[in-house]
């Protein structure tokens, strides 16, 4: 049997910063995954991640995934591939499954970071082949560079599901609609907004029913549902699709720690019942990510600190000055993110109807996923007095309280304020030049803003917005305006694209419409495309 | 967690449903249906059902399924998914073939 001070199960998001914490007090620390690459998501995240600077904000998560990699081999951590841990027993043993045989190990605290699986709910045909979960679809897509299908309905409007339609639709594949049960938009408005603009269709208070087909998915059914989420007969609607996208919500994956004999409760999904530094009722056994409690990869690299902070502070590898100074570094750091309307606090409440500023919400974006013109006038971004401002202009279209803010760090002008609550609105001051540099439009991990410049001449605005489809349009490239919905709203022709590699594939797309359309016009399609 | 466990409550009989013949265990073919009649023959609990159908007993172990089978015995029994006690987490916690679990070896320090 070999001995380590630490075991971390999991070389996720969670794992990985848990073993490269570990590895700063000099705790003797081996990271076991199953599966044949470290980095768990992260590598399939191919959108760029919110928060501020210091959760790694504005950079794409295979990024984040890139430098933890790095990071855990500068710290000398071991990490053990295709090694799956099978029991987790007394006296913080583990048996692991690696080169087909079993293995024993022991340590005196174990970090859980194992994550979460897909949720799947059951309808006429979902065990037929097209039917999938939407992390399989990123998967074949970000990963096998394979398309999942050609023509998707994507059901689930939380986050998964919105990004994952983003990244089919960049993948060339057709996007049917997005159906959630639920009445509301589940995710961030602005990543519900980027697909909008794209024209896909959102039908809340809508399900799947059916999977057409006989041995593959050959279309869908979907139908609208009353209050008890119940479908309403005569509102079946069929949809030409290949491929059924599952986007239903995540379980934690936490069988090791049940088996261990750590307390447990049913949240929706079973977690363990934990202390503030993610130490489950069992001393020296820890959750961290995911398998805590579902949020997101920026939260699980916090709490993968935090558990092993804790554990070199209770073995003795840490000085209690060193852990308080870190505790408190790092629960600030996670506070931030857990501030908003999406908090843990506020999950699941329909009740918010305005701004922490007080701002009325948009109920468009809720309900199709896009903010109508006359409710974005309402927000800081792009307030009255903005459009009153002379000559180019960032317009930001960031409704919702999230906690993001680098957009703050990327004006070098000092045109936009977040101020330091992250979760606060974005406010541009046009008492500041704004120059055009569009640095903003690509930093935007929503895609939320952009230029506007209504004097580019006599008739004609200058639209300037996030790009991030191939190939990027060439200069004088004809075609049709898309407004928020998507549809077409007038002829617009491509001034300029450009690219600079701070800004990461955001391309700047620069489009000339007619005056009146320059807040209206927010995406751009070349004629025959 | 909670545990519900009434043996004397009157479930008012099983009745057909429209969707009983929808497979709800993939790995071991169960019907919602079956698990529904697995209620009112008498299980009560996600172990009694699990024993009896092998639902979530197949190569996913009850990953896809869990959930699902879970939602239905407690809308049957009229409680909520979280009063219903898991079923227990065994090792292996992963499929693993008998000359794999049989190859014991000792790593010595």
């Amino acid at each position: 049997m070999k001995r380590y001070d630490l075991i971390v199960v999991g070389a996720g998001p969670a794992g990985l910063s848990a073993a490269i914490e570990a590895a700063k007090y000099g705790l003797k620390t081996v990271v076991f995954d199953e599966n044949a690459r470290p980095g768990g998501q992260l590598f399939k995240q191919v959108h760029k991640f919110f928060g501020s600077k210091e959760h790694k904000a504005k950079i794409r998560g295979f990024k984040i995934g890139e430098q933890l990699l790095d990071d855990a081999e500068k710290a000398g951590v071991e990490v053990h591939l295709n090694a799956t841990v099978s029991g987790l027993f007394d006296c913080k043993e583990i048996t692991v499954i690696e080169n087909e045989a079993m293995h024993h190990y022991k340590a005196d605290a174990i970090i859980l970071a194992t994550g979460a699986r897909e949720n799947m709910i059951p309808f006429e045909g979902w065990t037929k082949p097209g039917v999938i979960g939407a992390g399989a679809a990123q998967t074949m897509m970000n990963l096998h560079g394979v398309q999942p299908g050609s023509r998707v309905l994507m059901v689930g409007s939380g986050n998964v599901g919105l990004v994952v339609s983003f990244q089919l639709l960049q993948a060339g594949i057709e996007v049917a609609a997005i159906v959630d049960a639920a009445p509301r938009v589940g995710g961030y408005g602005v990543h519900a907004a980027k697909v909008a603009r794209c024209g896909v269709p959102f039908y809340l208070s809508h399900t799947v029913i059916k999977a057409e087909g006989d041995d593959r998915v050959t279309g869908a059914v979907v139908a609208e549902v009353d209050s008890h989420f119940k479908p309403i007969p005569g509102t079946e609607m069929h949809l030409d699709v290949d491929t059924i996208c599952m986007a239903v919500g995540l379980s934690p994956m936490s069988q090791l720690l049940s088996m261990a004999g750590c307390k447990m409760q049913d949240k929706g999904g079973i977690v363990p019942i934990v202390n503030e530094y993610r130490e489950t009722s069992i001393k020296g056994i820890f959750a961290a990510g995911d398998v805590g409690g579902i949020e997101e990869a920026s939260s699980a690299m916090i709490t993968g600190k935090i558990t092993a902070l804790a554990a070199a502070y209770e073995l003795g590898f840490a000085e209690e000055k060193e852990f308080r100074e870190g505790e408190t570094c790092y629960k600030a750091s996670l506070a931030q993110l857990h501030e908003g309307m999406f908090s843990p606090a506020n999950k699941g409440r329909t009740d918010l109807t305005v701004t922490d500023e007080g701002v009325l919400l948009s109920q468009n974006l809720l309900k199709k996923g896009y903010l109508d013109l006359g409710e974005i006038m309402r927000f800081p971004g792009a307030a009255d007095e903005v459009k009153k401002v002379h000559g180019i202009h960032p317009v930001i279209e960031c409704t919702q309280n999230i906690p993001c803010n680098p957009c703050q760090d990327a004006c070098k002008f000092g045109c936009i304020a977040v101020g330091a609550d992250i979760t606060r609105l974005p406010i541009v001051n046009p008492a500041n030049k704004c120059t055009g540099c569009g640095m903003c439009v690509a930093s935007c991990s929503g895609q939320a803003i952009f230029l506007v410049n209504d004097d580019f001449s006599e008739t004609e605005a200058s639209v300037t917005l996030p790009y991030e489809f191939l190939p990027y349009p060439e200069p004088g490239t004809k075609g049709m305006a898309l407004g928020r919905d998507g549809k077409a709203v007038c002829e617009a022709e491509v001034v300029s694209c450009r690219l600079s590699p701070s800004m990461d594939h955001t391309a700047l797309l620069t489009i000339k419409v007619p005056k009146e359309m320059s807040m209206t016009a927010r995406f751009f399609k070349a004629v025959g495309v | 967690m909670a545990m519900y466990l009434d043996r004397d409550d009157d479930l008012g009989g099983f009745h057909p449903e429209p969707d009983d013949d929808l497979i709800i265990c993939r790995c071991e073919e169960v019907t919602k249906g079956e698990i529904r009649r697995a209620v009112h023959e008498g299980m009560r609990t996600m172990t009694e059902v699990r024993r009896f159908l092998r639902v979530g007993m197949g190569l996913c172990q009850g990953g896809t399924c869990g959930k699902l089978v879970k939602g239905i015995i407690a809308k049957e029994l009229g409680v909520k998914p979280a009063e219903l006690e898991e079923c227990t987490s065994r090792s292996p916690a992963r499929p693993i073939e008998m000359r794999v679990f049989a190859n014991e070896v000792s790593d010595d320090e």
